[in-house]
């Protein structure tokens, strides 16, 4: 599923990002494919908030839906 | 998967790896994340004399200064080398003619920050780390072995704590001896080949990483490694951290609640009214009613403007052109001079004080994470709440801070709804006023009206204005109590150089005016407004001065609304159209010289029509 799909308080780890830019931008904070991450907070159809170890992030919608994630791990 | 281990090569890169400052002058470049607290050390490094200048070509600034008898840079806040966006590309340039790189790290984030550590380390350069806020670490429950990650970078690492002075010593004794660190060994033979032919292994790596522009500049075609090469660096980092870091820190903690509380909307969104609350508590009611009575009325109007009366009217006649456009109603030495210093400066300094706190505590990119759902409607996303928050204090604070926004498309969008129905806080004090004296039905009507005007214009703009905007994707860090010296710093610097960018467009627009005033140009004009007042928008023809004068100063435009006699609906009208209205001349001169003269114009000329359209049709359906 979609990183914009994820639930409050699910872990997911991520799957591909599609996008190129946005691949770059989120190795730069330490997530690639195969990182674990947190959905702490969402905001109704708008940006989730996520952790990745220590780090909150926020990602907006168009962002999410760029990122594949696997579900319950 | 890479080895780590703590002995290292650094001895076997021969003589040239320890590079002694004892002659010539270098190029110390700072580089960090954005908010590591760099300008501390910018300022502890060159002192109070600066130079801030935009860099060639952009609108991006950039601080110089010197330092013994090296040239000491600052470059924006990146999160990594490449050519992502204007600030990106900036930061890249002067990192590839760096002599020495000091590279400032959060080293409560070292996740985020040790990847641009690691890149600069790649490019070659010397580089000289400094983690700062080690106290926090210390505190937290985080141990970091320093040594170790200085065996592993191998580059001198040194704990500071910058705000406090804490190891700045040992930082700029550091910079005199700096060497390259330790490349990652497999890129260093994938390097070789464009190493060549480039001449230049930072630029080698640029083009290597994909960087189009560096690659042109030398004639050669773009890579496409960056994939590799960052997964490579990540894990190389993330091998470091294993090493280096022991995180002993408790789950859950206040902060961490607080953090996520200003997020979720059902928290969100009360605490986000209470500081907007707070905020038109210091700024709405202390600063622009007590200290501004103060700094303009008695100090400016009942000082200053006598004394320079009386100074020039022994020289020029008062009376004479030159001496309507020096000390007349508009003059450049009165009114002017009151308008900048009396006025816009505590109210400048007052939002830039709130500014700092939002951005130090670290709630303004979580309020940027609330509302970045409403944001998109308009074809903005959550970073366009900072020049909004902005404009709201000074039109041209807000246009000059668009600048932040990510494309020229957002850039735009922001512009133009800053300068149509974004109120500045000099006229929302006198609006606040002739509302609140008509009671709460009126003044939910007006905000209403006004509402609903920036969405529609927010969302037509969206809709005609080609191209797409960026979506939100930011780092949100810890929330911590703001340091008392990093906000005043702030404050100051930035009120200091706003101030330095606008007085000669407010001195152009003041003389302007003057010109027109001294010409009977304002009386033609008010006179060709009548039939605009009377007839369409139903209120006093004499409402036409407050308009002339709301070209001026929009809250002069409001001041003179308040001497006409008119019922509660032709109030409401009138202040709905003096909002609306064409941007004060200092916005204009601003928002010429930021968005260029054809959008300038389309922005003034639109609002002159959304005032009287919205203001007419008001009037018509309630009046």
């Amino acid at each position: 599923m979609c990183l914009s799909e994820v639930k409050k308080g699910q872990r997911v780890s991520i799957v591909a990002i599609s996008d190129a830019n946005i691949r770059t931008q989120f190795i730069r904070f330490g997530i690639s494919e195969g990182s674990l991450i947190k959905c702490l907070e969402k905001i109704p159809f708008g940006p989730l908030m996520i952790l990745h170890h220590r780090q909150e992030i926020a990602v907006g919608q168009e962002v999410a839906k760029n990122i594949l994630v696997n579900g319950e791990c | 998967m890479l080895t780590m281990k703590a002995h290292d090569n650094r001895h076997s890169h021969g003589p040239h790896s320890e590079q002694r400052l004892t002659q010539g002058s270098k190029k110390i470049v700072l580089v960090g994340n954005p908010n590591v607290g760099k300008s501390v050390f910018f300022g502890y490094l060159t002192g109070i004399y600066t130079d801030v200048s935009n860099y060639p070509g952009t609108t991006v600034e950039i601080a110089r200064g010197n330092w013994r008898e090296h040239t000491i840079l600052d470059t924006p806040g990146i999160y990594g080398v490449s050519s992502f966006n204007d600030e990106e590309m900036v930061a890249r340039d002067i990192i590839l003619d760096a002599d020495i790189i000091l590279n400032i790290v959060d080293s409560t984030h070292l996740e985020r920050d040790l990847f641009l550590t690691q890149q600069l380390i790649d490019m070659g350069k010397p580089v000289v780390v400094a983690l700062n806020f080690f106290d926090e670490v210390e505190k937290s429950g985080i141990s970091i072995d320093v040594n170790l990650l200085h065996e592993l970078l191998g580059v001198d690492v040194i704990p500071t704590t910058a705000i406090a002075q804490k190891g700045v010593d040992q930082v700029s004794r550091a910079l005199l001896e700096t060497r390259p660190g330790r490349q990652n060994p497999e890129l260093h033979s994938r390097l070789h080949q464009m190493l060549a032919t480039v001449g230049s292994q930072a630029e080698a790596l640029m083009i290597l990483e994909g960087d189009t522009y560096v690659a042109e500049r030398h004639g050669v075609l773009a890579l496409d490694e960056r994939d590799d090469i960052y997964i490579d660096r990540r894990n190389r980092v993330n091998d470091i951290l294993q090493h280096v870091v022991c995180d002993n820190r408790p789950e859950s903690s206040f902060r961490h609640l607080l953090g996520r509380a200003v997020v979720n909307p059902i928290s969100g969104v009360p605490i986000l009214f209470a500081v907007l609350y707070a905020m038109y508590k210091i700024i709405g009611v202390w600063v622009a009613g007590d200290i501004v009575g103060i700094t303009e009325e008695t100090i400016m109007q009942g000082r200053y403007e006598p004394w320079i009366r009386s100074v020039v009217s022994g020289t020029v006649s008062p009376e004479s052109v030159i001496g309507q456009i020096l000390i007349g109603d508009f003059g450049l030495l009165t009114m002017t001079i009151t308008y900048l210093l009396g006025l816009l400066l505590p109210l400048v300094l007052g939002f830039y004080l709130i500014l700092a706190i939002l951005e130090d505590s670290g709630y303004l990119p979580r309020l940027a994470t609330l509302v970045d759902r409403l944001m998109t409607t308009v074809g903005l996303n959550g970073r366009a709440v900072i020049p909004i928050i902005l404009g709201f204090g000074c039109v041209q604070l807000g246009t000059i801070t668009t600048r932040l926004l990510a494309t020229n498309r957002e850039k735009s969008i922001a512009t133009v709804l800053l300068n149509f129905a974004i109120p500045c806080s000099a006229q929302i004090g006198v609006i606040a006023g002739m509302l609140a004296a008509l009671g709460g039905k009126m003044m939910a009507l007006y905000i209403a009206i006004i509402f609903t005007v920036l969405a529609v214009a927010g969302t037509i703009l969206n809709k005609t204005i080609p191209g797409k905007s960026s979506a939100l994707l930011i780092d949100l860090p810890p929330m911590r109590l703001p340091r008392i010296e990093n906000v005043a710093r702030k404050t100051l610097t930035r009120s200091f150089f706003f101030m330095r960018e606008a007085y000669p467009w407010f001195f152009l627009g003041s003389f302007i005016v003057a010109l027109l005033q001294v010409s009977g140009g304002l009386t033609v004009w008010q006179k060709l407004l009548t039939p605009l007042t009377e007839g369409w928008l139903q209120i006093p023809k004499e409402a036409a001065t407050a308009f002339v004068m709301g070209l001026v100063r929009r809250d002069f435009g409001a001041a003179g609304l308040t001497e006409l006699a008119m019922s509660p609906m032709q109030v409401v009208t009138s202040l709905i159209v003096i909002t609306l209205f064409v941007p004060c001349i200092a916005s204009l001169m601003i928002l010429f010289k930021e968005r260029g003269s054809r959008e300038a114009l389309m922005v003034w000329a639109g609002s002159w029509v959304a005032a009287f359209m919205v203001g007419g049709i008001f009037s018509q359906i309630m009046i």
